[in-house]
């Protein structure tokens, strides 16, 4: 009844919304939660192929310290890595806007170089940059400077023909065009080049740590495998899916703000 | 006798054109789009261009302002009297209003100021006093931290025409920009450019031959394929000119004119 009142303000609605999506979060949650259990219980699962959810709730709060210090350091390559591969990716799309040669000539070695699956080179990286945090965070930005790309450089190369005659008949150089006018109409495919990475980054992050490494989410999984400890895997599971998802949505409202005439 | 006067009223800033066997051939086409065409566009008058759809008559105003690139190859003379860069001669308002979603209206109106090879870093209060004097202009003095998107087509035109007449530029090209509005907007819109609009040298493609009645001093009818123009004669009153027999006359004509085009 209320939403028929033309004169409610927006900020109710938007309060409104917000609360609905709670709701529907906790809702999936719970069905996602008590399916679970039942799979369980049903089956009668051994703890060591499944435990049940309060098992594993249990070790989260049980080895909380253990598990932020490896949140951490995995979080940190995430985020490293996203600015990495954004900048080298963002860089890439402007040269090959701005010079038609490179553009023919590197085009085809960025798509031969998706031919090389990530996961078969990283054993070659962490020879190169140690087992440390660096050789993660090249593997991130690796994953996801294909798909940073190709967005930046399809945005730029998009912009509607009418704003560059006008920029033009107003005597824009090819810098002042970049910056007035590609760059920020280029934003909105930049913006779901970047929501796309904020999904792929942590799976290449996780994929070093499983490589080689001594500290992180991914090494605490493969450790707590080892010693068949699947609660604290699933605990780790957990963190990095709640990193992943907070990663999203953070990125997502940032830049909604950034960018309010996206449609 | 009329046109030395309308020369001395304002020497400084009226300009010019004339065209000489204008010949105009897209590359991916096999006959020419425009032949044989010859044109003079009088210092600080308004020149309405007519013609079908797809005759041209956009083709001529963009080679007018240097947008056609090497899409199409342009044999033909044009001076300008005096002569100059275009660049710092021509202003472009196309069918769009081509405002930038992510600028104010202030800052759509103060786009040229951004562009050009000397210019200033800092937008100077000149440059504000001006931009602000304009919307009040065309009444839009409240609206100028509005975002675009807030703004109604005819809101959005008039910031369009503001920004055109911040270039103060003395030849103003206008490819149809009246023609996406309803009746009694493009009316007012009409009425406001012809008012603002005074002593400059103002080019206007249109495919309605009422709004060239309105607001022609004089008329070319682009006819043929490929096409030429031809100059139709039209009373000698002020403009924006109330629509009496006399103009009746005139659209029966031209249309008659523009039917043989479709047979």
């Amino acid at each position: 009844m209320s939403n028929l009142n033309p004169l409610m303000p927006l900020k109710v609605k938007t309060k409104q919304g917000l609360a609905q999506s709670l709701v529907r979060i906790l809702v999936s949650s719970l069905v996602i939660i008590g399916s679970w259990q039942a799979l369980v219980v049903g089956l009668e699962m051994p703890s060591f192929i499944l435990p049940s959810p309060f098992e594993v709730f249990a070790k989260l709060i049980e080895r909380h310290q253990v598990l932020l210090k490896h949140s951490w350091v995995t979080a940190q390559e995430i985020v490293l890595g996203l600015l990495l591969g954004l900048t080298i990716g963002l860089t890439f799309a402007i040269q090959m806007l701005l010079c038609k040669p490179i553009k023919r000539w590197v085009l085809p070695i960025l798509i031969a170089s998706q031919a090389i699956p990530v996961f078969a080179i990283a054993p070659i990286l962490m020879l190169w940059l140690g087992y440390g945090i660096a050789s993660k965070v090249v593997m991130a930005a690796l994953i996801i400077f294909f798909p940073i790309t190709t967005c930046c450089y399809d945005g730029l190369r998009n912009t509607p023909r009418g704003y560059l005659d006008l920029a033009n008949t107003m005597g824009a150089t090819k810098w002042q065009l970049l910056r007035h006018v590609q760059l920020p109409a280029a934003l909105p495919a930049i913006a779901s080049g970047i929501r796309v990475a904020v999904v792929i980054a942590p799976i290449g992050a996780v994929a070093g740590e499983w490589v080689g490494s001594s500290e992180g989410l991914g090494y605490l999984m493969l450790q707590a495998n080892a010693r068949m400890m699947i609660d604290e895997m699933f605990a780790a599971l957990f963190i990095l899916s709640a990193l992943s998802i907070t990663l999203y949505f953070g990125a997502d409202k940032l830049l909604k703000k950034l960018i309010p005439w996206e449609v | 006798m009329f046109s030395s006067t309308a020369g001395l009223i304002s020497q400084k800033n009226a300009v010019s054109i004339s065209v000489t066997g204008g010949n105009l051939r897209y590359h991916n086409c096999l006959e020419a789009t425009i032949a044989g065409l010859d044109m003079y566009i009088p210092a600080g008058l308004w020149t309405c261009i007519l013609g079908r759809s797809g005759c041209g008559k956009s083709s001529l105003l963009r080679q007018l302002a240097n947008l056609l690139g090497d899409t199409a190859q342009w044999t033909g003379e044009i001076t300008t009297q005096p002569e100059g860069d275009s660049k710092h001669q021509i202003a472009y308002m196309a069918q769009e209003d081509l405002l930038m979603p992510w600028l104010s209206v202030l800052d759509n109106v103060m786009l040229s100021t951004q562009f050009g090879p000397q210019r200033p870093s800092q937008k100077t209060q000149l440059q504000f006093d001006k931009a602000h004097s304009l919307l009040k202009k065309v009444g839009l003095s409240n609206q100028s931290n509005s975002l675009p998107e807030q703004l109604s087509g005819g809101m959005r035109q008039r910031v369009a025409l503001a920004r055109t007449l911040m270039q103060d530029h003395p030849v103003v090209l206008m490819d149809e920009p009246f023609s996406a509005l309803d009746a009694v907007t493009r009316y007012r819109l009409q009425n406001l450019a012809c008012q603002l609009l005074q002593n400059k040298t103002v080019v206007l493609i249109t495919h309605d031959p009422q709004e060239a009645i309105r607001l022609a001093n004089q008329l070319y009818i682009m006819q043929g394929r490929p096409a030429f123009a031809k100059l139709l004669a039209i009373p000698d009153s002020g403009t924006p000119r109330p629509f009496n027999a006399e103009c009746a006359q005139l659209q029966q004509t031209i249309m008659d004119c523009l039917e043989q085009d479709y047979e």
